[in-house]
């Protein structure tokens, strides 16, 4: 299987140069927000606000990479925001203001998220409904469900050794949980994706899935993975959002799947599949979040904010689409 | 093809432009008199049964004869909920169901729900037309959008209780509410200002713009404040309800100001706008809210300052009562305005409950019904 | 035992053909709703409520026979629902009561509909930014700009314009025929020119189509403004309905709308679907919502519903028979 499966790799080199063409656009729109964020407001580059910017730039960034997988290997995943709701409302259910609750919320939230993106996948590979169809639909069923199960409001309460992973930090230090958990998810992304079988197989699904199949790659295997994993990172996130600001609304996780989509297509990741990179969905990540903050700093008022950002995606990928042209 | 490209944008722009222009012009909905009306009905001694704020009126001045509604029972309700899709609704329609549970004369309640989708109500109105209903009940999904369909049905000559949000159309028999929006925005922002000693920076958060009954809110609030020429609105932000985002937004500002004082028109982000002054090590500054009980729980816990004005829930009971009043034939006021209670260091202890959800509201009307709150949030 | 293997065969290839021709399976999904409600549902099958059902289907089958030609074109448009809400205020605040406006207002808002399709079109194809991103950051623009402008209701239309939405010629409401003329008219846009069998060539496969001489982006382009036209149909109709327009009356379309066309058989692949089967799968969403009503189905479990019969509706047209 190995070696059939060579025809579809890069060389190392290739890859790298490949890597370098498509980072720049990203780079290039981050470095002059951070310029711009410098000159606005100093004070943004204290090393407290700077980490606390990013402790608020982990959970978009984690949610993602997950994202990233699915759409990596071809599909969209539009049921992670109401996942992430799903996740933090029974969190609260379970740990109930009960300290010692904690190991089993982790349990019931990583075991849901499992769950869903196990369905997820087997529906979109099985009965071949598309993606965003499937994730539409789960979206639908996730937020009914959640709100039969509690009622229409959050119960029950999460406890302090909850929230620290989303609201404090390393003690005796000013580094915040969220951003040493955002440094692991990279990393492991980093390695699942660049080092991996599974992460060639990945782009080989969404490059080209007629190919892979036909050198051997379990395609629904490999995009139901991707499904599980986006799932796990969107608990992950849920985890990080509720820890920072309490579970006190059934919309903790609205806006989730089109943010992370958008910070991810910033990032160079070609819808369809078989391109991209997680360095790319980072740096997506925190151009959008950056951006919301310079915007901040200039004083625009939301409406403009919203104009703004529509224009930026738009102008970044019609950018990008030129640069792959030539 | 290039040369249109950059005609394109330019019209695009052109757009923007036109749009942040015509935002500039007088906003709709500040009438000075609808906000002084209100305040005066805050000090209104209400008419009706004490203890029972669902069941009083303000300045009841035109009554409306019903006794051509009069009816045997069982009545068959209707009721086109614009949503439940916030726990201010879920509350407001839990304690409407109780309501009808009161009333043996009501054989049937049926309910229809649109998703906040205006254009859904109207059809979901239509629906319920068809149905010979005795008498209809609408919490409009936005005001003034559901004034045809109000019409239509009165048309057909069975009445009609418009509650909440507002049509602009007095073809209703009666339409509920309680005093309003700039009384709500008015209260904490005139608290909050006597509180700093009419000195200091205050940043506003807000939920979103355009929607009219928190518009009204901010616009109160924001006259109050230009009364004290040492209140400085630093800033005025959107959280869109998500607490995340409003802890997130305070946090920027400590970044870059000293906050002395918080005014919301939404107590959902209070608890976290606290949060964002604790984190930063800071002390808490006086903070608006309202009766949403994961505030109340905060508030109390750790002895803030705060007040909260209110939007009670418990109008949804009332749309019940004026519903069966009218089945009877006794008379209604063509204009209902219900009280609306305000809740302070005082009273705190009677409202705040640790043993509910955050999300429940507190002016429900319904926390002296015997387990109607086990019922609904299930504890 | 060979009686009930044919039966199997026969039951099989019945299915077959269903799955063949995606437009006859929404039908029969379509048909067997209907005789199952008209059965079970009490008060289904008076002839007010079958009306009830049509009319509720107008506002949202404009923008989904819309949303067609982008899909078939192997596209989609997510702005068509802040597009809504921008043409249905630009509507009230054009015609501001005035009867004399009614047709310049209504020329303006198609044209300012088409202008937005075709902004979409050509960054779709000349920047070659990805449908699903141009189109949400077109949405996101336009929101943009639209709250930045507007807190309300704005403007309203003459009590005359409100023909559209509430009149009736005999028991049909005009709104009705409305649809079937705009559905009578891009059927014939999709099957009956060029540009419609060249738009399904496009959507099928852009390179066979590009290498037998179509012009597939300015197919594409085409069928964008029609998207664009098929949203501003949709605004006109909601603001006859609301008699106004608000900055949030469109929110919902894009997603509805594409359910809408997905359920009625299209793929989002491109290449396939039609105007009578979008019809249909408008029409299946409408009788559900009245369903809802009737049976009184709590908000919280409609969702589900909703949730889990989209996802079911489509794994019908997609399931291969195993043999």
């Amino acid at each position: 299987m190995e070696s059939t499966f060579s025809t579809t790799q890069t060389p190392i080199g290739q890859r790298l140069r490949r890597l370098l063409s498509k980072v720049p656009v990203i780079l290039i729109v981050l470095l002059v927000v951070l310029i711009l964020i410098a000159l606005v407001a100093p004070t943004f580059y204290r090393p407290v606000a700077l980490l606390n910017f990013l402790k608020r730039a982990a959970p978009i960034i984690v949610v993602a990479i997950g994202q990233m997988y699915v759409m990596l290997s071809g599909e969209f995943d539009l049921s992670v925001g109401s996942l992430i709701t799903v996740c933090a409302a029974v969190a609260a259910n379970v740990i109930n203001n009960n300290p010692d609750n904690l190991a089993l919320a982790f349990v019931w939230v990583f075991g849901i998220a499992i769950v869903v993106g196990l369905i997820n996948g087997l529906i979109v590979t099985r009965l071949n409904v598309p993606s965003f169809v499937t994730t539409l639909g789960m979206l639908l069923v996730l937020q009914g469900a959640i709100s039969i199960y509690t009622r229409g409001a959050p119960q029950g309460g999460i406890t302090d050794n909850f929230r620290v992973f989303g609201r404090g930090n390393i003690e005796g230090t000013e580094i915040p949980y969220a951003f040493v958990i955002m440094l692991l998810v990279i990393a492991i992304g980093v390695y699942l994706m660049h080092f991996t079988t599974f992460g060639r197989r990945v782009y080989a699904v969404g490059g080209n899935p007629v190919a892979a199949r036909l050198s051997g790659v379990n395609v629904g295997r490999i995009k139901t993975t991707a499904f599980v994993l986006s799932a796990v990172l969107a608990a992950v996130g849920a985890v990080l959002i509720a820890g920072f600001s309490g579970v006190s609304s059934l919309s903790v996780g609205q806006g989730y799947e089109f943010q992370s989509i958008s910070a991810i297509v910033l990032g160079g990741v070609a819808l369809g599949g078989g391109r991209g990179n997680i360095a790319g969905a980072v740096m997506g990540a925190l151009t959008l979040q950056a951006m919301f903050s310079l915007l901040n700093f200039l004083g625009f008022p939301l409406p403009i904010r919203l104009s703004v950002q529509g224009l930026i995606i738009i102008g970044a990928v019609a950018i990008a689409a030129r640069r792959g042209r030539t | 093809m290039r040369k249109f490209h950059i005609a394109a944008f330019f019209l695009f722009v052109a757009l923007l432009l036109t749009a942040v222009v015509v935002a500039q012009e007088e906003n709709p909905f500040l009438t000075m008199g609808d906000m002084e009306r209100q305040l005066a009905q805050l000090e209104m001694e209400p008419v009706g049964p004490e203890g029972k704020p669902w069941e009083q009126m303000l300045e009841p001045i035109e009554m409306v004869d019903t006794s051509m509604y009069a009816k045997e029972a069982p009545w068959r309700v209707c009721f086109s909920n614009a949503s439940v899709a916030n726990s201010w609704r879920v509350v407001g329609n839990a304690v409407m169901q109780y309501e009808v549970t009161q009333h043996p004369e009501i054989g049937e309640f049926i309910v229809t729900d649109a998703q906040e989708k205006p254009e859904k109500q109207i059809s979901d109105i239509e629906d319920l037309l068809t149905r010979n209903c005795d008498i209809l009940i609408v919490s409009p999904a936005t005001t003034e959008a559901l004034t045809p369909a109000v019409e239509k049905a009165a048309a057909t000559g069975i009445p009609v209780v418009v509650f909440d949000r507002g049509v602009n159309t007095t073809d209703y028999t009666t339409f509920i509410h309680p005093i309003g929006g700039f009384a709500f925005g008015a209260v904490g922002a005139r608290w909050l200002a006597e509180e700093l000693g009419g000195e200091g920076n205050v940043l506003a958060l807000r939920v979103l713009p355009g929607v009219d009954v928190l518009e009204t809110r901010w616009q109160a609030a924001k006259s109050i404040f230009d009364e004290y020429p040492g209140i400085n609105v630093v800033g005025m932000e959107f959280n869109e309800s998500d607490p995340a985002k409003a802890k997130a937004i305070v946090l920027d500002y400590l970044e870059r100001f000293e906050i002395n004082g918080i005014w919301t028109d939404f107590g959902g982000v209070s608890a976290a706008a606290a949060e964002a002054f604790v984190d930063f090590g800071v002390d808490v500054p006086p903070i608006t809210g309202e009766d949403f009980n994961g505030w109340l729980k905060a508030w109390q816990a750790n002895g803030y300052k705060s007040i909260s004005p209110t939007y009670p829930t418990f109008q949804w009971r009332t749309a019940i009562i004026a519903a069966v009043r009218i089945l009877k034939g006794e008379e209604v006021p063509k204009e209902w305005v219900l009280p609306q209670p305000v809740i302070t260091a005082e009273n705190l202890d009677q409202y705040a409950r640790p043993d509910l959800p955050d999300g429940h509201f507190a002016m429900c009307g319904c926390n002296e019904i015997e387990g109607f709150l086990e019922e609904l949030w299930g504890s | 035992m060979s009686a009930i293997a044919q039966t199997q065969r026969r039951a099989g290839a019945f299915l077959n053909v269903l799955q063949t021709n995606p437009t006859l399976g929404v039908y029969a999904v379509l048909v067997i709703m209907l005789v199952a409600c008209a059965l079970f549902v009490p008060g289904f099958a008076s002839s007010d409520n079958l009306i009830n059902i049509l009319q509720r289907s107008v506002a949202l089958s404009l923008v989904s026979f819309g949303q067609t030609f982008a899909v078939v074109g192997g596209s989609l448009d997510l702005s068509v629902g802040n597009a809504i809400s921008a043409m249905a205020v630009m509507t009230s605040l054009v015609m501001a009561g005035r009867v004399e406006m009614m047709i310049p207002t209504v020329i303006l808002v198609i044209a300012v509909g088409m202008f937005i399709g075709l902004l979409n079109g050509l960054i779709v194809t000349r920047l070659r930014v990805n449908p699903f991103i141009a189109t949400l950051g077109m949405s996101l623009f336009i929101q943009g700009v639209l709250f930045s402008g507007f807190d309300n209701f704005a403007g309203s239309v003459p009590r005359e314009f409100e023909f559209l939405g509430y009149s009736t010629v005999g028991p049909i409401p005009v709104g009705v025929i409305f649809m079937l003329l705009v559905a009578l008219g891009a059927y014939f846009l999709l099957r009956h020119t060029r540009f419609g069998y060249h738009l399904y060539g496009t959507g099928g496969s852009a390179e066979v189509a590009r290498l037998s001489g179509v012009r597939t982006g300015r197919v594409l382009i085409i069928a964008h403004v029609l998207t664009g036209l098929g949203a501003a149909l949709t605004a006109i109709f909601i603001a006859s309905r609301l008699r106004a327009g608000a900055p949030w009356v469109g929110q919902g379309f894009e997603l509805e709308s594409i359910s809408a066309v997905v359920v009625g058989g299209a793929p989002l692949s491109g290449g396939r679907g039609g105007i009578w089967g979008t019809l249909a799968g408008v029409l299946i969403l409408s009788i559900l919502s009245n369903i809802f009503n009737i049976l009184n189905v709590g908000a919280f479990a409609q969702d589900v519903l909703r949730g889990a019969i989209l996802i079911a509706v489509v794994a019908f047209y997609t399931a291969r028979i195993r043999r």
